[in-house]
């Protein structure tokens, strides 16, 4: 605004203070918790590209039909062939659909991040009545409860089809039970992973590959060495080397604690008391990306 | 065709700030697992060809070219500022080959250096391993950057795509149907690297010629089409 003040201010008889009729609000204030659920069901709803363009609802709603189709049709073989069981464990099923659900993570993550930070929006999330942690938390929640749902529908469909197929009540009731409890455990580490990756770089398609790379290159990382120890004859140490990565941390936790059968070679699951440092590792895993996360945006709300 | 500022300036995106340190962080994770391997298995000619083939080329190469190809011109579209880079006098078929080179050169330093040292310190170049997959490296790289490079100005989730075509489609439907195999990147480069290495540690489903003619028409295709997709971009608002 390069407006010149050459002339001189209006003297003072000139000069009035018109009343335009502004008014302070008076109506009723919705507060902070409002607040924090309003940023958690948008959030939630962007992460399927709800009440946005076409577009961005295409690669959710693909990875979500890629997630449940086999279940479907896992189901509709074991209805039937009129099998005794279904052709997969419910804790089998988000390890066997790894790659899908690291893919939903990695591009949704970014989505739910990284624009508030490359449009510098952030600041105006905190002109409201909501703090650091409040946005933290109901970003993390969204995302993990848009995981859930991704991991959890699949298991719904094989217990649904279950049932209709006249398989065992009690047992498949049991298994379900597990399989929700392991796919929880792992949205929440995989949604904190995620976001603690894309909340560090505002530009979201390298956000993307970041993500990408820590989930699936860890994991082909820790399953070569796996592979390597067993040929070796040292099957001690494949639980150890299962600490390194999203997906094996899973694998072994549910292995110890909610009757699956390991994936690492040979079957060499950990035991009880390696199963409890699994356990350990993966809420402190939970606890760490919550903290980095609100550290992260104590900085940038400035 | 060959323009210094437009490379310079891409280089700063690729590589400016901490990106290195990223893009770095993947070939370290390769020689310390080659480094723990050798601690743990000693020197062992199939397990080297396996870390090699199994996590650096089928894994590591392809997100390197997914993030040098696209992040090369990806970011410019996707934040619009590559209208000041169109609006110069410049021609865009050139726009298009200085970022392919650059992308290149970044893939090939970043997968095809850390292939040869991990190469070396898994067997000391034995039956000439390392050096086939260096140089299986060295093909990959410049076919996948100019398909990623092509994603990048195609479409605004290019890196999602790229990472299914180089996950899901080399890797998964890779190892279930046969018939994907000869369409992949991965497989041509092995073509190439059994020529070097000869014996039978390095083996591809395609012959030699075949990959050949496809690993230069894919690149060549690939270029061109980009040129034409920068020649009419358009420049789409945020969603």
């Amino acid at each position: 605004m390069a407006v010149e003040h050459s002339a001189a201010p209006p003297s003072g008889d000139r000069a009035r203070i018109h009343d335009i009729g502004y008014r302070t609000y008076d109506g009723p204030r919705l507060g902070r918790a409002y607040a924090r659920r309003s940023l958690y069901s948008q959030s939630l709803r962007g992460a399927y590209g709800l009440g946005r363009s076409v577009k961005s609802k295409v690669l959710p709603m693909l990875l979500f039909a890629v997630m449940c189709v086999p279940a479907a049709i896992m189901v509709a073989v074991a209805v039937f062939t009129k099998a005794k069981d279904l052709p997969i464990a419910y804790t089998d099923y988000a390890l066997v659909m790894q790659a899908v659900i690291s893919l939903y993570v990695a591009s949704q993550a970014p989505q739910a991040v990284s624009r508030d930070l490359r449009f510098r929006t952030v600041p105006l999330y905190f002109s409201r009545p909501i703090e650091t942690s409040d946005y933290v938390r109901a970003k993390y929640a969204a995302l993990a409860s848009a995981m859930f749902i991704l991991t959890a529908a699949p298991l719904l469909v094989l217990y649904v089809g279950a049932l209709l197929a006249k398989l065992d009540f009690t047992d498949q009731t049991k298994g379900f039970a597990q399989g929700l409890v392991s796919v929880a455990l792992l949205s929440l580490l995989f949604s904190g992973i995620g976001l603690v990756v894309a909340a560090v770089t505002p530009r979201r398609g390298f956000g993307i590959a970041a993500v990408i790379a820590v989930l699936m290159i860890s994991y082909g990382a820790v399953s070569t060495l796996q592979a390597i120890a067993y040929v070796q004859d040292n099957t001690a140490v494949i639980p150890w080397i299962g600490l390194f990565s999203p997906v094996t941390l899973i694998d072994g936790v549910q292995t110890a604690f909610l009757g699956a059968t390991s994936t690492m070679p040979g079957g060499a699951g950990p035991s009880t008391a390696q199963g409890v440092v699994y356990l350990l590792v993966v809420l402190g895993l939970v606890a760490a990306a919550y903290g980095l996360l609100v550290r992260r945006y104590k900085k940038v709300g400035m | 065709m060959y323009d210094p500022t437009v490379a310079r300036l891409t280089y700063r995106a690729l590589l400016g700030r901490r990106r290195a340190l990223v893009l770095g962080a993947l070939p370290l994770l390769l020689i310390v697992i080659a480094v723990a391997v050798r601690a743990l298995a000693g020197a062992d000619d199939q397990t080297a060809a396996n870390v090699l083939g199994g996590f650096a080329l089928a894994t590591m190469v392809p997100i390197i070219g997914v993030i040098a190809g696209t992040g090369a011109i990806g970011p410019e579209i996707d934040d619009g500022s590559v209208v000041y880079l169109l609006s110069k006098p410049v021609k865009r078929s050139t726009i298009i080959f200085t970022k392919l080179i650059v992308a290149i050169a970044s893939t090939m330093a970043f997968s095809a250096v850390p292939t040869l040292i991990a190469g070396l310190i898994l067997n000391g170049n034995g039956q000439q391993i390392a050096v086939a997959y260096t140089v299986a490296a060295l093909v990959a790289s410049i076919a996948y950057a100019a398909l990623f490079l092509l994603l990048g100005t195609a479409s605004r989730h290019a890196v999602v795509f790229g990472l299914v075509y180089a996950l899901v489609w080399e890797t998964l439907f890779g190892s279930l149907v046969p018939g994907a195999r000869t369409l992949s990147v991965q497989q041509w480069a092995l073509a190439v690297a059994h020529e070097v290495a000869g014996g039978d540690l390095v083996t591809s489903d395609v012959g030699l010629p075949a990959a050949t003619v496809l690993l230069v028409l894919v690149t060549v295709a690939a270029t061109w089409y980009a040129g034409q997709k920068l020649r009419a971009l358009t420049i789409a608002g945020e969603e």
